[in-house]
């Protein structure tokens, strides 16, 4: 009988494993049984064997996660009067968070649905990751409106249930778009990266070196055993998800822009804004992949299975979808002074040269200006400088969303209402406390789940092993 | 999947299984199985492989169906639930909006079939391949688990009428395949 030894006190190879670059999507040398090791041996590590840069990472994100429960219940005892909310900026920090969050999460989509759909083999081995990357997302955007409510335990009143008021929420408003949207986009999401994971659940059962492992990981893959015909209806069910995902996206940034665009506004009210929300969404959320997964891959030492392939084409597409954005910017500059209208116009210029003026200019240093070195092969194998420019591009995209928010609502039609706006600790303490959140659950997924998908890592091993006596000929 | 079935010829045995290295092997094996005349089998791998559940003379794959019906339903409800909610339960006069101003229910129209799809796509894949259960005689080989991992096997079941022990087991051995194994029930 030819069983799998199981690996018991799994450790990371010993010696630094080197990126095969920029022409591969996997390294050479890799079969069905290694990869299977390797990205399910994270699993099964230590705690002792675990990289030190993962405990110290996961005990600062809890601290961080502590520092949103105390913020929340704050919140709860006193109110959003903690917050630097008021009349005229009413919308302040959880919107502009809830914007910035719900953007990252579209880029997982994107990698995994879209690239699946145009068959980008590079997606392979960044698609799971991307994909939780999305639901943690989501889960922290989410957080934000209900938070925003004023009463937030009376949140389900958002949802169309029969009560004894016999009151129906507002079908015709975009907020109430936003709660099917949003919790859509979640649930699909959830659904997608489940169903990806069930056949790499299977693997972990079979070969994890603890009963308690391979009953848990046993239950959760429903018993899947890779039967042909099971595989056919799988493929077609991931098909289909992937197809469905992909308007699903689009749909959710536009909504998102609804709540923006139709109302009467100077600064929202623009059809731009649908298209320009979700190309700064997919922006964002590429620049958070690249900002997570290059230190993960040197931490778990998997550069052989996160190439550099996979890395430059996501700064190639973060690029080409920069541009977008900034020809988002350009036409916001244009409408004002075509459109005529006086209030259109003043309210760009307060955006450029008011008070906020100055973050305005850093937005366009960090989105338009610092991303444009990524045209370098040079900048792009560089992973220090794609690094530094993908967390620039994460500060950017939240002072765009800053800039949308508060410079609209701060001046509008009558001098005698305007005002300023600031943040006040509690902003920044649950703004941050959601950054420790999303990291925390970030790190917990790379220690529990395989985090990159082992089963579709194998096809493209299958695919390499055919692929290579072709170009030895040519 | 209809294993209790009474009238089974070999009480206690579910099928042969042979173990195979590459995909293509499997493909391979699986086409000449089911030239043998072999109905009831099924192959097992641990990724997709191209062409394999057609070797074995699987046609029709209905979860698409069963998402375009899911899809229709999230439309019908979700459009028929806004019209409900707006004229018949709760009419009410917003800025002298008709009460069925169709355009805003759209979007709350299109989720309501993303998620009714996607849904569906998830329970009929599930439900035809049968799962979740909880256990299938194909693991009782302890040699299986490597079809989560790197192996590739074929498994001819008892219940096809032309299994018998000997004969079908002599016919997997001239597959090339690593070792033939009896599934015990």
């Amino acid at each position: 009988m030819d069983q799998i030894e199981k690996v018991n006190n799994y450790q990371l190879p010993s010696e630094l494993i080197p990126d095969p670059g920029a022409d591969i999507v996997l390294g050479h040398g890799l079969d069905y049984k290694m990869v299977t090791n390797r990205i399910a041996g994270v699993v099964y590590l230590p705690l002792k064997n675990s990289p030190k840069k993962w405990l110290v990472g996961a005990f600062f994100s809890f601290c961080f996660v502590n520092l949103l429960m105390l913020a929340i219940y704050v919140l709860f005892t006193k109110g959003t009067g903690i917050w630097g909310l008021n009349i005229p900026v009413a919308w302040g920090f959880a919107i502009i968070n809830f914007v910035w969050w719900i953007g990252i999460g579209h880029a997982g989509t994107l990698i995994s649905a879209v690239l699946f759909l145009v068959k980008q083999d590079w997606r392979t081995s960044i698609n799971r990751f991307s994909e939780a990357m999305t639901l943690f997302a989501v889960a922290c955007a989410g957080m934000f409106p209900i938070l925003h409510l004023g009463r937030p335990w009376l949140f389900y009143w958002l949802l169309p249930y029969p009560n004894s008021m016999w009151l129906w929420p507002q079908p015709r408003s975009p907020l109430e778009w936003d709660v099917f949207a949003v919790s859509t986009y979640g649930t699909v999401s959830l659904v997608f990266w489940y169903v990806g994971l069930i056949p790499d659940l299977a693997s972990l059962r079979d070969t994890a070196p603890s009963l308690l492992q391979r009953k848990i990981y046993g239950i959760m893959s429903l018993g899947w055993r890779g039967s042909a015909i099971h595989w056919h209806r799988y493929q077609k069910a991931y098909l289909l998800l992937a197809g469905l995902s992909t308007p699903l996206v689009l749909s959710v940034h536009t909504i998102v822009s609804f709540d923006f665009a139709v109302s009467q506004l100077p600064g929202w009210h623009t059809t731009i804004f649908p298209p320009y929300f979700v190309a700064g969404a997919v922006y964002s959320g590429f620049a958070m992949v690249l900002t997570l997964i290059i230190p993960l891959r040197s931490w778990y030492n998997m550069r052989d299975l996160i190439t550099l392939r996979t890395i430059e084409s996501a700064c190639k597409l973060m690029l080409g979808v920069g541009l977008i954005v900034g020809y988002g910017y350009g036409m916001e500059a244009f409408f004002a002074w075509y459109s005529g209208d006086k209030y259109e116009a003043f309210m760009y210029w307060n955006r450029i040269t008011g008070p906020y003026g100055f973050m305005y200019w850093l937005l366009i240093l960090c989105n338009i200006a610092i991303p444009q070195l990524l045209w370098s092969r040079k900048v792009r194998h560089s992973l220090w400088l794609v690094w530094v420019i993908s967390i620039v591009v994460n500060i950017g995209m939240w002072l765009e969303r800053f800039e949308i928010v508060v410079t609209s609502l701060h001046r509008d039609f009558l001098p005698s209402s305007w005002g300023m706006y600031s943040p006040t600790k509690w902003d920044i303490a649950t703004y941050a406390g959601t950054i420790g959140f999303f990291m925390l659950l970030i790190f917990l997924f790379v220690r529990f789940l395989p985090s990159i998908s082992i089963f579709e890592v194998r096809e493209q091993v299958h695919h390499d092993l055919h692929a290579q006596p072709v170009e030895e000929h040519v | 999947m209809n294993h209790a079935v009474s009238t089974k010829k070999y009480a206690g045995l579910f099928g042969a299984l042979v173990e195979f290295d590459t995909p293509e092997d499997l493909v391979e094996a699986c086409e000449k199985t089911y030239a043998e005349g072999y109905r009831k089998m099924d192959a097992y791998a641990p990724m997709p492989v191209d062409g394999l559940a057609e070797a074995i003379g699987y046609k029709r794959n209905k979860v698409a169906l069963c998402v375009l019906i899911g899809g229709c339903t999230g439309v019908c409800a979700g459009f028929g639930f806004l019209q409900w909610i707006s004229q018949v339960a709760y009419p009410h006069n917003v800025g002298g909006r008709p009460l069925n101003s169709w355009p805003a229910f759209i979007p709350i129209t299109f989720e309501c079939m993303i998620l009714f799809s996607a849904l569906t796509a998830l329970v009929s894949m599930l439900a035809m391949n049968g799962l979740p259960r909880l256990h299938h005689s194909i693991f009782n080989v302890p040699s299986f688990e490597r079809a989560s991992v790197d192996k590739f096997f074929l498994c001819v079941e008892a219940e096809d009428p032309k299994f018998e022990p000997e004969s079908t087991v002599s016919f997997l051995k001239t597959l090339g395949g690593r070792e033939v194994n009896f599934v015990p029930e």
